[in-house]
């Protein structure tokens, strides 16, 4: 398992531009399968346009002290961008002067930003965000002492966590995220748990991301949820409150596994007969605005990852203008196919 | 005329065969996806015991299509080896059991 991000090892596929000449040639410029905006044309569905903002997720940075075969921000210890104070400033204005929602924070391991503890408590104490979600990859709340009470502070300030776990057993779990990651994570699930997350306390939700290893597509989350439901309260006592399936978008370090093991042009096939007309219509950059740790607005975070901005003159947090943004027109390109597939996908899990 | 009689190509094309006689297709194709729907055996046993068939029935298109669908339903590899052992195992009993019918043939035509 690669143990440097695609950019440390100055890898092809690190080239953001790159990524998207390969998700526009090949099978989709010689016509063997339709582009994302063909598709919705056979469909008779309009390009998609942004509703009202109810969700801003914030990556606050790629550093992470785990390199995952198939993270899509290409994240890990060698990442060192992160999110300044100002911007986070900037941030809390948007949310101060705006109807958010909710805050989703992510990274990363948005845990390891130095000024993580600090944002959390402004969002609470200055602004009217109703939830703030954090985005934790589990292995942080075991990483290193000054970790250990994440739980805790989450409590305090009422986070949802969101976690990912891609299976239920060691061996899945370990071949995607690294070894020994499993163990740790049932550990800091169970520290979860002892602080109140994932019972029926309201406001203390946990909820788990499956997203498949390898070059398949997620099966029924609500079946996946009875599996991993029964599995972790008999092997390990452990309490959650949702299964979030989500799909592997083509890009990054997944467009990579793809590559490398000849898999690309069967997946995105899959990905395309999967193609489902209800998910098209839920997709998430429909009501969601992704910030870059360096402020600057994307219609997702897989869009981010791709360096595609918002197609506005506001695309920067500093210049946010909500009625502005909803006028935009979403970047589409073929790795959109992952959130319309099958029963669709987004950061809440499927949406249709 | 492609020279393998198995193209990975044509499993993508199966529903093509509706072309060709739309009427017996799709009460195949209705029949087929009733057939896998949960009932009193749930979709996942149902893809276990597809994926043993598969085998017994020398169906590498089934081979791929319910490897794949394992996966997607979270069935591990031991649990697919496991139902693969139980179709060779059935597959391997009818072969042996007519050893019965050679032995009671053989006495019958032996002194």
């Amino acid at each position: 398992m690669a143990t440097k991000s695609l950019k440390a090892q100055k890898s092809e596929l690190s080239n953001t531009q790159r990524q998207l000449e390969i998700l526009s040639n090949g099978i989709f410029q010689n016509g063997k399968l339709p582009t994302f905006r063909q598709k919705l044309k056979e469909h008779s569905l309009p390009q998609i346009q942004p509703q009202k903002l109810s969700i801003l997720q914030i990556n606050v940075g790629y550093m992470c002290n785990q390199v995952c075969a198939h993270c899509h921000v290409d994240a890990g210890p060698d990442r060192k961008e992160m999110m300044t104070r100002t911007t986070m400033e900037e941030c809390l204005t948007v949310m101060e002067t705006n109807q958010i929602e909710t805050v989703d924070l992510t990274g990363g391991a948005p845990e390891m930003h130095p000024e993580f503890r600090w944002f959390v408590t402004q969002i609470r104490q200055r602004t009217s965000v109703n939830e703030i979600i954090v985005r934790s990859n589990l292995t942080i709340i075991m990483a290193n002492k000054k970790y250990h009470d994440l739980p805790d502070f989450f409590a305090e300030n009422e986070v949802h966590v969101i976690s990912s776990l891609p299976f239920y057993k060691r061996g899945k779990t370990d071949r995607q995220r690294g070894t020994g990651v499993f163990d740790q994570s049932i550990e800091a699930l169970q520290k979860l748990n002892r602080v109140g997350y994932g019972k029926t306390n309201e406001q203390l939700k946990l909820d788990l991301v499956y997203n498949p290893s390898g070059a398949f597509l997620p099966g029924d989350q609500m079946a996946m949820e009875n599996d991993f439901k029964k599995v972790l309260m008999e092997d390990f006592g452990i309490e959650f409150n949702q299964l979030f399936s989500i799909t592997n978008l083509p890009i990054s370090r997944f467009l990579d596994y793809l590559i490398a093991s000849e898999n690309y042009e069967e997946y995105m096939h899959a990905l395309v007969e999967a193609f489902n007309p209800i998910a098209a219509e839920n997709v998430m950059c429909t009501n969601t605005l992704s910030v870059s740790w360096e402020g600057y607005l994307f219609d997702c975070d897989f869009n981010q990852m791709l360096e595609l901005k918002v197609a506005s003159e506001h695309s920067h947090i500093r210049d946010f203008n909500a009625e502005a943004l909803e006028q935009r027109e979403i970047q589409l390109s073929q790795h959109c196919y992952g959130c319309t597939a099958g029963a669709g996908s987004s950061c809440q899990g499927s949406i249709a | 005329m492609k020279k393998e009689y198995y193209n990975p190509e044509d499993l993508k094309k199966f529903s093509s065969i509706t072309e060709w006689n739309k009427e017996l297709g799709e009460k195949f194709f209705d029949y087929y996806s009733s057939v896998f729907k949960e009932g009193h055996l749930t979709a996942r046993e149902k893809s276990l015991i597809a994926l043993a068939v598969s085998h017994v029935v020398h169906c590498p298109y089934c081979i791929d299509a319910y490897t794949k669908d394992g996966l997607q339903r979270g069935i591990e590899k031991e649990e697919m080896m496991e139902a693969v052992h139980v179709g060779a195992a059935i597959k391997s009993g009818a072969v042996l059991v007519h050893g019965v019918q050679m032995m009671n043939r053989h006495d019958q035509l032996s002194m």
